[in-house]
């Protein structure tokens, strides 16, 4: 990532010491790039174009769609179902990625290291298998688990006929995806916390610091490229997930109506496939933005 | 031994008790419910019955829609391995200009597009290309839309493979494919299953790209089958849906337990910054 | 930031390659349908044909693709090889959420592929005729004559008709249809000291039975589909029927209502029921309401409920419903929904309904036009109509059918004699669904606590995007 801009701890800059050459350097990155290119690529430049439409898929203005220039950008901003969702993606990353998983991922690597292989098997397995669960099982899952009548939670608290969904949408889905995606943190902080030398953490506790104390001084400095890293993509991959629509189909009135359903709801509910474009395209903006900021973060050695 | 050690040492263990049960009771559902004679969306003792299993089994297109996932998802996962690792190696030893952005470009591109938004595109180019209704024409475009993250991850990993292995082997002559298949591929194997495993999960669950894409129902995927599995009136048949629930984890889990057991299903110091 | 000036870069030359890109949509309909040969193929001695459903064995609509594939099209193959064609015909169902078969079927349509038959529901036919994916009939089979003396047509009704047709022109067939109506559970009422005969004449006295039986512990007296959780369910079921209870239509001479009388007589309507405690708030908001609205009927938890008569068919049916009640003959009573006070609904009428249903249409870049509008007749005769019952009882298009297969179940011979003739059916243009979606959310905010006013007047303003303009809307 930061390896071409600014030379990183221990790294030695991009050595061909495989004598690969760059002819057939280029030969191994063409298939993945060709596929990039033809189904990644040539789709989004399309959306792009598609958002300055009023295109839809029935009804006139699928026969001829006409160009509208920025409208549909305008209407994005002054659309107040567009700036709930917006809000509400901030809260869903915020809670459930950058706080969420990112805590308990960590928490779990750390706590882990030294425990008994048998009970650290175990525990992974649980985490591990939440992550890889199909996303449609999973949906089900959690509908199940924060039913209304008789679901696991109710059962567990004692609270009979409380709509979880209903009344607490954004916490179900911050705790339904901190739960799901919390796995990918744990694997990268354990990997990255074999790279903390343990001498240092011996001297640590030699002069006597707190548990604390540790991680900052100590700890932290050694993984803070993983922190980031890892925020970046579980952020992104939470900015963008579609799972909260199998819980919640952005309800009850637009209450849980994150960016990436709103655009689904917009596109197949209303058929305006121009608008849900133009969205789409300010969706990819914020990510950008957002990886701006982590880029930042990462350069700044402190 | 002090009695705030054991504190601690309780503490510890409760902690890890709230943390695995709190990722182990949501899965309760799946492991009673397709054994309950009255399956509902609660979790109780079940009243046990293989009746549900008989249905399930029983459905025209159930059994059938798991050969086409394996059939979509095994391509995806090894087309995305083999052409990641590739590109990961060539990125991660050859200096490309631009190589940095384009890699966040890609990585930001395919987390927005392979939604909804480029349901239209994505349409009509599989149309104009004749590959609509053909299950590798799923496996293509899954592909295209995990590429990015799996080169993104994979590099990282090349990256923190030390050089002088490379450099050692060929002090000693060998060419650079000996090299590639001898010294390189053994040590990126874990990376690689780890990467072919969370390509296959994500295909797995992936109803979009096939349900777009297939028009016959004998082609059609068990992500895509799964909302179909209702009722006459278009409710969630909840005889079928957790047997169907639990044999659609089946596969993802045995080859997590594969991987897992083979290489350990970790980044063993992948991803750096 | 060298980072961020390469992806201006990348920036820069994505919007160059843009240009190129100009034209790749919309522009595959310049070589419309019209200047087709109707009779291509006409004479073809092998024909493949296609038809296209929502519906798939083993899910949604279960025996209806079961019908398709395993009846109609072995019949039709075997009937057309003693015309000396041999046809080969396909089933393709699907069996999603209807929205997301619509944009499926759309993609498809848009790009002049498709089955050659297809089934949509009749409020699509509009925005389908719009887009162009569908022609009249007679375009389509380019003989007018032809289609229309086709002899099914005097057996179906004029207003079922209506489900098939765009702008007074046919272009389809319609399938069956429904009928609402006030299901009640006969045991609450007793308890309540309601009669086993009840008919409401108003509003008013669906609010008194509300009352008895709210007295009746763990009971919800009335459920009146609301929010947007229910999609059309909620306005079909509810909204409608009470908006042509006030003599009001959705879209009356081209326009559609607005934030009038009438619309917030039945926001008000909703009102008296979600905030008196006659109705379960919470339940219009779950995704899954209306399954939950069918399990507490059947557990005798919902007093009263306005539902079709799918409700009693598929529901509450005692062997394969989904909430199936044993007791279904001597427990569920029913009642023709009142206008808001007798005579003030539509027409004057005392009584009122509202009735939806589907359609078989052809698609214009078929190959085989001739023989696809031979399978449509074939499809919708006497005998496959019958067939497609299979034995239950439902409400189809024919009246020689129904008369018929009603005859043995009291429920469906009342919607077919008392509720057909009282009903209305949606508006099929194309800013329905929206129009739809906007009373979802007028209903939502009642039940959520806003005044009427309130969502009325949000109301008002949603109508007037998806109409595209004020003239288009009425208010006062």
């Amino acid at each position: 990532m930061t390896s071409a801009s600014a030379p990183v701890r221990g790294r030695t800059p991009a050595r061909d010491v495989a004598g690969l050459g760059v002819g057939r350097a280029f030969g191994f990155v063409a298939p993945a790039f060709l596929l990039i290119g033809a189904f990644l690529i040539f789709p989004a430049l399309w959306t792009i174009y598609i958002g300055i439409t009023n295109y839809r898929l029935t009804g006139v203005e699928a026969v001829s769609p006409s160009i509208v220039g920025l409208s549909n950008y305008t209407k994005a901003l002054n659309d107040a179902l567009f700036h709930n969702a917006l809000w509400l993606t901030m809260v869903f990353v915020l809670g459930s990625a950058i706080i969420g998983q990112n805590v308990l991922g960590f928490t779990l690597a750390w706590i882990m290291r030294r425990t008994r292989p048998a009970v650290r098997r175990t525990v992974e397995a649980f985490v591990l298998l939440a992550w890889i669960l199909p996303s449609t099982v999973v949906a089900y899952l959690w509908v199940a688990f924060f039913d209304r009548d008789g679901g696991t939670l109710n059962g567990l608290l004692g609270t009979q006929g409380t709509a979880w969904l209903i009344d607490y949408p954004m916490a179900c889905l911050v705790v339904f995806n901190t739960w799901r995606g919390t796995a990918f943190s744990m694997m990268l902080y354990s990997s990255a916390l074999q790279a903390v030398p343990p001498s240092q953490l011996e001297s640590a506790r030699m002069v006597g610091a707190s548990g604390w104390q540790t991680l900052r001084d100590v700890v932290f400095p050694h993984i803070r490229g993983h922190v980031l890293t890892n925020t970046l993509l579980i952020s992104l991959w939470t900015a963008n997930d579609f799972s909260p629509f199998l819980l919640t189909k952005g309800g009850p009135n637009h209450e849980s109506e994150t960016v990436p359903v709103y655009i689904y709801n917009v596109a197949l509910q209303g058929g305006e496939l121009g608008y849900s474009s133009a969205i789409s395209f300010l969706l990819l903006i914020a990510n950008l933005l957002v990886s701006l900021v982590y880029l930042r973060l990462l350069r700044r050695r402190s | 031994m002090r009695p705030d050690f054991v504190v601690r040492r309780i503490g510890f263990y409760v902690l890890i008790c709230a943390i695995t049960l709190f990722f182990a009771v949501p899965m309760l559902w799946i492991a009673s419910a397709p054994f309950d004679a009255s399956p509902g969306l609660g979790v109780h003792w079940p009243d046990w019955t293989l009746e549900n299993f008989r249905k399930t089994l029983e459905h025209p297109y159930a059994m059938h829609s798991m050969v086409n996932s394996l059939l979509i998802c095994v391509t995806t996962a090894v087309a995305v391995t083999a052409f990641a690792a590739l590109a990961s190696y060539a990125l991660s030893r050859v200096r490309i200009p631009g190589r940095d952005a384009l890699l966040y470009g890609l990585l930001l591109l395919s987390s927005v597009v392979t939604g909804t938004a480029a349901m239209v595109p994505i349409f009509v180019m599989m149309f104009q290309l004749g590959l609509i209704d053909s299950r590798f024409g799923v496996a293509l475009v899954m592909t295209g839309g995990l590429l990015p993250a799996a080169i993104f991850i994979l590099k990282d990993f090349v990256d923190a493979v030390p050089k002088s292995y490379e450099e050692s082997a060929r002090v000693f002559g060998a060419s650079t494919g000996q090299i590639l298949r001898d010294v390189v591929l053994p040590v990126a194997r874990p990376g690689l299953a780890t990467i072919m495993v969370w390509a296959f999960v994500n295909s797995w669950g992936n109803f979009l790209v096939p349900f777009l894409l297939i028009r016959s129902i004998e082609k059609q995927p068990g992500a895509v089958l799964m909302q179909t599995l209702t009722d006459e009136g278009g409710s969630v048949n909840l005889q079928v849906l957790p047997v169907f629930s639990l044999l659609f984890s089946i596969p993802v889990v045995v080859l997590y337990l594969l991987v897992n057991s083979r290489y350990g299903f970790r980044f063993h110091g992948g991803i750096k910054s | 930031m060298r980072s961020l000036s390469r992806l201006t870069t990348a920036g820069v030359l994505g919007a160059a390659a843009l240009a190129l890109l100009t034209g790749c949509l919309g522009s595959s309909d310049k070589g419309s349908s019209g200047g087709q040969d109707a009779n291509r193929n006409a004479d073809a001695k092998k024909v493949e044909l296609t038809i296209g459903s929502n519906s798939v064995k083993g899910g949604k609509s279960s025996a209806g693709a079961t019908f398709l594939s395993d009846v109609l099209i072995p019949k039709f193959v075997a009937d057309q090889k003693g015309k000396g064609v041999d046809v080969t015909v396909k089933f393709q169902g699907d069996g999603s959420d209807d929205e997301v078969y619509k944009q499926k079927l759309s993609l498809d349509l848009s790009n002049k592929s498709g089955p050659d038959l297809f089934q949509i529901d009749g409020i699509w036919v509009g925005e389908f005729a719009q887009a162009g994916y569908i022609k009249p009939l007679t375009d389509t089979v380019g003989d007018a004559a032809k289609v229309n003396d086709w002899d099914g047509w005097k057996q179906i009704p004029e207003s079922v008709q209506a489900l098939g047709s765009y702008n007074g022109q046919r272009y389809g067939v319609p399938g069956g249809t429904d009928g609402r109506v006030l299901y009640f559970n006969k045991k609450l009422f007793q308890q309540a000291g309601l009669p086993a005969d009840w008919q409401p004449k108003s509003w008013d006295d669906i609010i008194s039975a509300g009352q008895a039986l709210k007295k009746l512990p763990g009971v919800t007296p009335i459920q009146i589909n609301a929010g947007t959780a229910m999609g059309e369910a909620t306005t079909m079921q509810g909204v409608l029927p009470l908006l042509v209870g006030t003599g009001a239509t959705v879209n009356t001479d081209g326009k559609w209502l607005g934030n009038t009388p009438q619309l917030r007589q039945v926001l008000d309507f909703y009102h008296q029921i979600y905030s008196t405690g006659l109705g379960d708030p919470v339940l219009q908001k779950e995704a899954k309401g209306r399954d939950k609205s069918f399990a507490e009927f059947a557990a005798n938890k919902i007093g009263i409920l306005g539902e079709s008569d799918y409700f009693w068919r598929s529901v509450v049916e005692p062997k394969e419903g989904v909430a199936k009640m044993a007791d279904r003959d001597t427990a569920v009573g029913w009642a023709l929904i009142p206008a808001m006070k007798p005579g003030s609904g539509v027409k004057g009428q005392d009584f009122v309904s509202m009735s939806g249903g589907g359609a078989t249409v052809i698609n214009p870049n078929t190959k085989f036009p001739q023989q696809a509008w031979e399978l449509l007749q074939f499809m919708n005769s006497a005998d496959m109509v019958k067939a497609s019952l299979d034995g239950a009882a439902k409400i189809t298009q024919r009246s020689d059918v129904n008369s018929e297969v009603l005859a043995s179940d009291p429920m469906l011979s009342f919607i077919a004699d008392k509720v057909l003739p009282i009903t209305q059916f949606r508006p099929g243009l194309a800013e329905y669904p929206k129009i739809s979606a906007a009373l979802q959310q007028a209903t939502a905010d009642v039940v959520a606590g806003k005044s009427t006013d309130a969502a009325a007047s949000a109301y008002q303003k949603a109508v007037e995007t998806a109409a595209g303009s004020k003239d288009k809307v009425t208010s006062n």
